[in-house]
């Protein structure tokens, strides 16, 4: 479990991280979202104790970061952003360093380099000079290197950037796979990949948290009015401006017209549907419907809604 | 200690597994080679004394040149990130690679031991306890030099900065007993006291003082200590 209150980092007069606060329990698989200079990978680093918060505490399964760094990175597995690695090693190599670091050897780091070969797919390349392997496949090594250990914890810090798309399939399957059984932060600026992997989502804007929730609470506290697409022929001028007097619910937006068609834009807010309504008047004013789209919010329009204005408080 | 024994083979297969170790062993062997056998014929003198006279300045630049790598290339690869969130102390971290660059230096002057063969082989009346009294002056140094470049490695992400650094600090240490007459007599004593080449030749006349054996191991504790206070400073930048 992963404690954070009131946690801030400034670097210098620049206010990267502000007094945030939240809970990651076992179990979950958690997605930190938020623009670049958001402060996601700032307040990751702090977790994994590489920077020292300016206030504020990080607590991991009840130990303190600032007196037991050691103790809490033992539990902790880490993939950078940029997953640096050593590129005159062999992977062998490198995953043998790190599991000693971490004080495996012998049998153990057999078990252990077994284990991380075949979550991670790494046959074939662990005499490879890292050197020599593809982008791909240095995300992998990278993420062999932080499970090495079976931590509880891993922190993946943009974990599929210079992905391909199935290697991106692949590596989603392995996350939520481990989330069964571990606490997975992953942090992202892809709102897709976010929403297809993780069960809960956290989004920091300026250093801020201003959304924490699932994917269905998010869509539920931040949905707003629905936009309705309606395209319509046949439709006379006062049938149009009719329709919102008809059904109240309904909010006019604009209209065009296009190749013989109209296409009517129309809004209603969340928790009604007015659609059977727009139908049934439809039918009575004599229009033909050749289409009736509803625009719902998505991660991405909740996203750019949260983050393109001041900072609400949740 | 076990992670100080592992980075410390890390370190070392790092050195040994790219040509920089096998570049540095034999450009020293050579100039080294070259120095002592110029003089040596020519003097007619059962001693190792041009050899001894010739490593300290060629350590001025050598050392610099494989310690520069120590820190700084692990800064500017990003690969301290990763080692910073391991458990793994500042202290294993800085003496592991330090006793890495120390062993590179010792293995340096262990191929110099031929032109000690060669002398105990054509030569006469060998001072034995002059030579090993030289070479354990020439590993103190070789130690003292490698803890500055170690830190001088730990204060950029740049290579090439980080040699010169070494350097400046380097020659600074070894400069100091060559500027005693610019300097008040009242802090003359001082600064001889601070030079590497006082305590060095003191070594290489035979006399193992107590005080020289702490100014070298007080010297490169020195150095490893704010070594560790750099990289613990850049959590909290």
């Amino acid at each position: 479990m992963i404690k954070v209150l009131n946690l801030s980092k400034s670097y210098g007069d620049v206010k990267a991280v502000k007094s945030i606060n939240f809970e990651l329990n076992d179990g979950e698989v958690i997605g930190f979202l938020g623009a670049n200079g958001a402060g996601k990978s700032t307040t990751l680093k702090m977790i994994t104790g590489y920077l020292t918060p300016t206030s504020g505490t990080i607590h991991v399964n009840n130990k303190n970061i600032l007196t037991d760094s050691h103790e809490i990175q033992k539990q902790i597995g880490y993939l950078p952003e940029l997953n640096p690695l050593y590129d005159e090693m062999r992977v062998y190599d490198l995953l043998e360093f790190t599991a000693n670091i971490r004080n495996i050897s012998g049998k153990a780091f057999k078990d252990a380099l077994s284990r991380v070969i075949g979550q991670c797919g790494l046959t074939g390349i662990i005499h490879k000079n890292i050197n020599e392997c593809s982008k791909g496949y240095k995300q992998r090594i990278g993420l062999a290197c932080a499970m090495i250990h079976d931590p509880k914890i891993l922190i993946l810090d943009e974990p599929v950037t210079g992905l391909d798309p199935n290697q991106i399939v692949e590596i989603r399957n392995l996350i939520k796979d481990l989330g069964t059984e571990k606490l997975v932060l992953m942090s992202s600026h892809i709102l897709q990949e976010i929403q297809a992997t993780v069960n809960r989502i956290i989004i920091i804007h300026k250093g801020e948290i201003v959304a924490d929730g699932s994917n269905e609470e998010l869509m539920s506290d931040f949905m707003g009015n629905t936009t309705l697409t309606l395209e319509i022929k046949n439709a006379e001028d006062n049938s149009i401006k009719q329709i919102t007097e008809k059904i109240p619910d309904l909010k006019f937006i604009d209209i065009k017209s296009k190749n013989g068609s109209q296409f009517l834009n129309l809004e209603y807010p969340k928790g009604k549907d007015p659609r059977e309504d727009i139908f049934q008047y439809a039918i009575n004013a004599k229009w033909i419907i050749t289409e009736m789209t509803p625009h719902t919010a998505n991660l991405e329009s909740i996203f750019r809604n949260l983050t393109n204005k001041e900072t609400i408080n949740v | 200690m076990f992670n100080l024994k592992t980075i410390y083979l890390k370190e070392l297969k790092s050195y040994f597994n790219s040509p920089m170790a096998y570049i540095f062993l034999v450009i020293f062997a050579l100039i080294n080679g070259y120095f002592f056998t110029r003089t040596f014929f020519l003097f007619n003198q059962s001693d190792m004394r041009s050899l001894f006279n010739i490593i300290p300045l060629v350590y001025l630049f050598f050392i610099p040149a494989i310690t520069m790598s120590l820190i700084a290339r692990e800064k500017n690869l990003g690969t301290m990130e990763v080692i910073s969130t391991l458990p793994l102390k500042e202290i294993e971290f800085v003496v592991g690679k330090f006793l890495a660059a120390f062993t590179l230096v010792l293995t340096g002057l262990i191929v110099t031991l031929i032109h000690f063969i060669t002398l105990s082989q054509v030569g006469t009346n060998v001072d034995y306890g002059a030579v090993f009294t030289g070479y354990l002056g020439l590993a103190l140094a070789g130690a003292l030099y490698s803890s500055i470049g170690t830190f001088a490695s730990s204060v950029t992400d740049n290579q090439v900065i980080s040699f010169i650094i070494g350097i400046f600090i380097v020659l600074v240490f070894f400069l100091l007993d060559k500027m005693l007459m610019f300097v008040p007599i009242s802090i003359a004593g001082l600064i001889q006291y601070l030079s590497v080449d006082y305590h060095l030749s003191n070594i290489s006349r035979g006399v193992i003082d107590s005080r020289n054996l702490i100014y070298f191991g007080s010297v490169i504790v020195f150095f490893l200590f704010i070594t560790i206070q750099v990289l613990n400073i850049r959590k909290w930048r």
